[in-house]
């Protein structure tokens, strides 16, 4: 494979490399988010690094083994782990135990709602618990892939093998299949609520408009598909998988439907992952050779923020207020760059 | 290629029917004092108990690939477990996936070449199968999936051994053989084997393929004391191999071998073996092959599970070493004929 590295002199490229604080995690990352001020890098096991704007690293035990699966509603952090917890990280760096499977089954998947509700999956099984109520739980067809709660109502979204369940945990009506075959993995509903997408265990992205659950196929892409990202607003869907990153357009009724999506940033290394700022029209691209990038939507033009050479970047965030970039590659090394 | 795989963390697949002894020997390769930590994905807890080791509950959850091909089925479960457990790389040395007795091997060992992500960080070592001496061949008569799990095998271990007579061991090897003479057979009782032999095989492994021939058992390890007791109808002036077994023929089950020392053309071949695992992919289970090409001083190598192959040219012929290309394929109802026509027409003639 060809390496990507503009000459420091080039002048096709802005680079604020210059301007990021480094930061030597020293364990494998899977994802970041802003609690707060500070930056929270999820490790691969056991525990999560909240990082302070002057690099000061405070590691918090959260899990006994893997940490399998996150969740983030810009309050708090929700983690599933392969002891069978769910767990809760706040600002203040107080963990908390949200449930435990009684079987301690790997915790799949987990989900937040924006009232304080959380999911988590086990096995076949999706779980809810909401304020004072009781926790309930559904069983689909096969093992849960993915969770998300729906931006309005208390309504959750479950991928599965060859489609995606969606249920109201407080309604006894019988929960919607909205099928498709495939093995579906990731899961996401558009902000405006309109569109449920899942990622699948083929390198395709399969979505359904909620109205009439027309269906609109994704594909084209050469890998898996593991990160995806609303832009602001939910205009547009960024998603890793390629060697560009790719841009599904949602601004109108019809979504994707009968259109191309917007190719950025082609390098010869495959997008990992991908984070669309708050605010802005503009993104930040993470790749399998440790580049970053930051991308704007409407043309393309890209500033380089952490060079080649480096393991596969696994995470990458925005703070709340668009100022703040953390991100870190499988390794553990890692940057914050103010904007 | 091979620095590379070696780098991957080896993953052996452990089949055999229901009360073989699978959890025997799985409970015996963890509690040896070996050094090393094994994740091992089982279906059932609570029957393995050694701390140092990683237990992964599985859901045999197979499923097939959107591309409609059938033989593209992978588990599932596994894609999620195998996810997981990167994330906990450096804590375990290797890899033990315990089928249960009804499974399918082939969509466990097509996960390791389907999916990108597990293939990068893992490879399939070998498939090991767990058999019943005293039951086995019953079983292959009335359960399809014990046949299948023993044309699947790189490793057999012939399990129970002190609960069958001589003559109905020999039986039930023959009955092995008549399917799949290449998996490496051991005998024991409960399970007793060396690790040596049943993990690190590098089966898959296309350096590795080496010996492709019938796997006979090791001298001392026969009984070459024709007892003239036996009444089991060997005929001892027509012994295969000089080791007096019984040759039996399977009726739906078979391998079959392919040799010539005259150069293949790569230029049929390969469009002849790309099309014969196409339309024959179903009834195919293993393949394997080492390959001498016309005006190449390379040896080609490749192995296949059903419709999914993979080849590389491995390394020059040494001198004095017969170039001689050699294939098998083990599978159901193989349509023996149109393979070999087909393979006398891939001959530089």
């Amino acid at each position: 494979m060809k390496e990507f590295t503009p000459a420091p002199e080039s002048t096709s490229i802005v680079s604020v490399t210059d301007r990021v604080k480094p930061v030597a995690l020293g364990m494998g990352v899977t994802s970041v988010h802003f609690l707060a001020d500070r930056a929270a890098f999820v490790g691969g096991e056991e525990n999560v690094a909240l990082v302070d704007a002057k690099g000061e690293i405070t590691t918090v035990a959260v899990h006994s083994g893997g940490i399998l699966s996150t969740a983030f509603d810009g309050k708090r952090l929700v983690m599933g782990g392969d002891d069978g917890k769910v767990v809760s990280l706040d600002a203040k760096g107080e963990v908390a135990l949200l449930a435990t499977d009684p079987k301690r089954r790997w915790i799949d998947a987990v989900a937040l709602h924006p009232d304080g509700a959380f999911a988590w999956s086990a096995g076949k099984t999706a779980s809810v618990k909401s304020g004072k109520n009781e926790e309930k739980s559904i069983d689909v067809p096969s093992t849960v892939g993915g969770l998300a709660f729906a931006p309005k109502g208390l309504r959750l979204a479950i991928a599965h093998y060859n489609g995606a369940t969606l249920w109201f945990p407080n309604m006894a009506a019988t929960a919607e299949f909205l099928p498709w075959a495939g093995s579906h993995l990731g899961v996401t509903f558009s902000p405006d609520n309109k569109f449920l997408v899942t990622s699948m265990h083929e390198a395709a992205l399969h979505g359904w408009r909620l109205a009439d659950n027309r269906h609109m196929r994704m594909t084209g892409y050469p890998g898996r598909v593991r990160s995806m990202s609303w832009s602001a607003g939910g205009k547009a869907l960024a998603t890793s998988g390629a060697d560009t990153v790719i841009l599904w357009p949602f601004a109108s009724k019809d979504g994707p439907m009968g259109k191309e999506p917007a190719m950025l940033a082609p390098l010869q290394a495959r997008v990992s992952v991908v984070a669309c700022h708050p605010k802005n029209d503009i993104l930040a691209a993470g790749y399998s050779d440790g580049t970053v990038l930051m991308v704007r939507l409407e043309d393309g033009a890209e500033i380089l923020v952490r060079r080649n050479g480096t393991p596969p970047v696994s995470a990458l965030a925005w703070n709340a207020k668009g100022t703040l970039l953390a991100f870190a590659d499988e390794n553990g090394d890692g940057g914050l760059l103010e904007l | 290629m091979s620095e590379a795989s070696s780098q991957k963390i080896p993953v052996t697949v452990l089949t055999g029917y229901l009360g073989a002894g699978k959890t025997t020997l799985l409970n015996r390769i963890l509690s040896e004092n070996h050094g090393k930590k094994y994740a091992v994905i089982v279906n059932e807890f609570g029957e393995i108990g050694i701390d140092n080791d990683l237990i992964i509950g599985a859901d045999e959850e197979v499923f097939e690939m959107n591309n409609g091909c059938i033989c593209c089925t992978v588990r599932g479960d596994l894609v999620r477990i195998m996810d997981g457990l990167m994330k906990r790389k450096g804590k375990f040395d290797a890899i033990i996936v315990e089928t249960t007795g009804l499974a399918d091997p082939a969509p466990v060992a097509q996960t390791f070449f389907v999916d990108e992500d597990v293939q990068k960080n893992a490879r399939l070592d070998a498939v090991v199968t767990v058999a019943d001496a005293k039951w086995l061949s019953d079983r292959l008569k009335d359960a399809p999936e014990a046949k299948n799990q023993i044309a699947f095998a790189d490793v057999i271990v012939l399990n129970k051994t002190d609960l069958v007579t001589k003559p109905e061991l020999a039986e039930v090897e023959a009955r092995i053989r008549g399917i799949n003479p290449y998996a490496k057979l051991h005998r024991t009782e409960r399970c007793s084997v060396a690790l040596a032999d049943v993990l690190d095989r590098g089966a898959f492994d296309l350096d590795r393929i080496l010996d492709i021939e019938p796997d006979f058992l090791e001298a001392d390890d026969h009984d070459h004391d024709h007892d003239h007791h036996h009444h089991d109808g060997h005929d001892h002036h027509h012994h295969d191999h000089g080791h007096g077994l019984k040759h039996y023929h399977d009726e739906d089950m078979q391998s079959l071998a392919l040799k010539t020392d005259k150069p293949l053309d790569p230029n049929v071949f390969m469009p002849w073996l790309q099309n014969l695992v196409q339309v024959e992919g179903g009834k195919i289970l293993r393949s394997k092959g080492i390959l001498a090409f016309h005006d190449d001083d390379d040896r080609y190598v490749f192995q296949g599970v059903h419709m999914m192959l993979e080849g590389n040219h491995q390394r020059k012929w040494k001198e004095g070493e017969p170039r001689e290309s050699r294939l098998v394929f083990i599978g159901r109802e193989l349509p023996e004929e149109v393979i070999r026509k087909g393979f006398e027409s891939c001959i530089v003639s």
